[in-house]
């Protein structure tokens, strides 16, 4: 029980350990959500109001990106990709982990602004291209700024999921949190309090990114757009 | 020079007809304007007044018909010639469809920027001529939101102004609004029309379109099977189609304005 407290060991030598891992995790998460974020928007724009091969194409990525565990995409891409005949792309740990992220979670959050799109009145529409407007100005200038205010809440709920699946990289060698966590207890043997810590990081880039996205949806916030008045 | 303006239509729809899930909605239907010209549909729900309008600008593509603006045919399959057809043709929606996301003047201005690519500046300043001209200069910050159902309306006349419209399609523009709300919506109609913006309406208001309408086309079914100027079709005892059914709306509202009468 003393040792759960033994303030030495926490200062001395596991924040070190995990705050040289915290740093490699917000590499990766920092990029991965606003990447991801963005290529989310043009593929949900892609699968609602692009032609029939952009969407059955986009379809598919999605198809295949939600289908198949992230475990297995990651190891494809570090693993798997050097061995393909012909292709032989060596990734670093860093880049193949960047990659899957950025390519998973933009899957999932394109899924959430299609939902927003479908959402937007047709009259909208209508009112843009009565004004002469065209398809894709009508698109990015009326229904995409209203599809991603609606999209908000369900977008910041995948950037959270994206914070604790960013522990996944340590599997193809990038160490960031978790995998750091896990080399000092396999030195330190003391699982309780480096694991307790690590949970603690976590705690608090998810509440940090919760307070980041509700101050967004404050900032996005248009009268007559969700419930506040 | 103005007498031969006055001779070729600015607008004319010809022969429209369209199919919509598989039904006959518009049949054989025409109509031409010229400079002042304020004509009125009326018909039944399901005569395919909106249809016809919509079709006007093409936010409903006609399956067989011609639109001419001017002296030139619209090649409404060019998206280009579209856009220019649209940018003619102003539109006024019953349900007002202002962008939700965007303050009044916003609303006015973004297709000014979009389609016409004036600066923001300039895009804004013209905004409030536009909203000054229906009486709103005041309200330029507000959201959609925040307005009341008579001044979302009168955003969206001074967002089709904005965009200088040979002509205006007003559909149902007054139908959606709180009868107290009515008035300020048709005062500004009426003073369009009294400037002489050529405009095809859509409505119930009877009486308004006997005062400011230069002529009635009753449809039903899909065709327009009475058309003339409300003097012709609305004379006492012209015995048209289009009186009866102005009778019966009349009768409708006359028995409302009897229950008050009696109630006071």
């Amino acid at each position: 029980m003393l040792d759960l407290i033994d303030i030495n060991f926490l200062t001395g030598r596991v924040m070190p350990y995990l705050d040289r891992g915290l740093m490699m995790s917000l590499q990766l998460i920092v990029p991965a959500s606003l990447i991801g974020g963005f290529i989310g928007v043009i593929m949900g724009v892609m699968r609602v109001f692009g032609s029939p091969w952009m969407k059955r194409g986009t379809d598919a990525v999605v198809a295949v990106i939600r289908g198949v565990p992230l475990t297995v995409q990651l190891m494809i891409l570090y693993f798997g990709l050097p061995s393909l005949p012909g292709v032989k792309i060596y990734l670093s740990p860093y880049a193949a982990a960047l990659i899957g992220f950025i390519v998973c979670t933009a899957s999932y959050q394109s899924e959430y602004v299609r939902g927003a799109l479908l959402s937007i009145r047709q009259g909208q529409i209508k009112a843009a291209q009565a004004l002469g407007m065209t398809r894709w100005q009508t698109i990015w200038s009326v229904i995409v700024p209203q599809a991603v205010r609606r999209a908000l809440p369900g977008c910041g709920n995948e950037i959270i999921y994206l914070i604790k699946y960013s522990s996944l990289a340590y599997i193809v060698t990038c160490i960031e949190l978790t995998g750091e966590a896990k080399v000092l207890v396999s030195r330190t043997f003391r699982p309780t309090e480096v694991y307790l810590v690590a949970a603690c990081y976590y705690l608090v880039m998810v509440s940090a990114a919760t307070w980041l996205l509700a101050k967004l949806e404050k900032k996005l916030a248009i009268p007559g757009f969700g419930a506040q008045k | 020079m103005n007498a031969q303006q006055n001779d070729t239509p600015i607008l004319r729809a010809e022969h429209f007809t369209k199919y919509l899930t598989g039904r006959k909605i518009l049949d054989d239907c025409s109509i031409s304007m010229r400079p002042g010209d304020v004509k009125v549909l009326i018909g039944p729900s399901g005569a395919g007044k909106s249809t016809f309008l919509q079709c006007i600008n093409c936010l409903l593509e006609p399956d067989a018909g011609e639109i001419w603006l001017g002296e030139r045919k619209v090649d409404f399959k060019n998206t280009r010639e579209l856009y220019d057809l649209r940018q003619h043709v102003g539109m006024i929606f019953q349900e007002f469809n202002l962008f939700d996301h965007l303050s009044a003047e916003r609303n006015v201005a973004l297709a000014l920027r979009k389609v016409r690519g004036m600066s923001k500046a300039d895009a804004l300043q013209r905004a409030h001529v536009e909203l000054a001209r229906v009486g709103l200069e005041d309200k330029a910050k507000l959201f959609p939101a925040q307005l009341s159902g008579g001044q979302k309306q009168r955003v969206a006349i001074a967002r089709a102004l904005a965009m200088d419209p040979t002509i205006l399609l007003l559909d149902e523009p007054t139908s959606a609004l709180d009868p107290e709300l009515v008035g300020e919506v048709l005062t500004v109609i009426r003073d369009l029309a009294a400037h002489g913006m050529p405009m095809i309406m859509v409505t119930h208001q009877m009486e308004f379109a006997r005062a400011v309408a230069t002529e009635i086309l009753f449809m039903e079914a899909g065709r327009v099977i009475e058309q003339g100027s409300p003097e012709e079709l609305l004379a006492p005892g012209a015995q048209t189609r289009t009186q009866d059914f102005c009778t019966r709306l009349y009768e409708l509202c006359g028995d409302v304005d009897s229950a008050q009468e009696s109630r006071n």
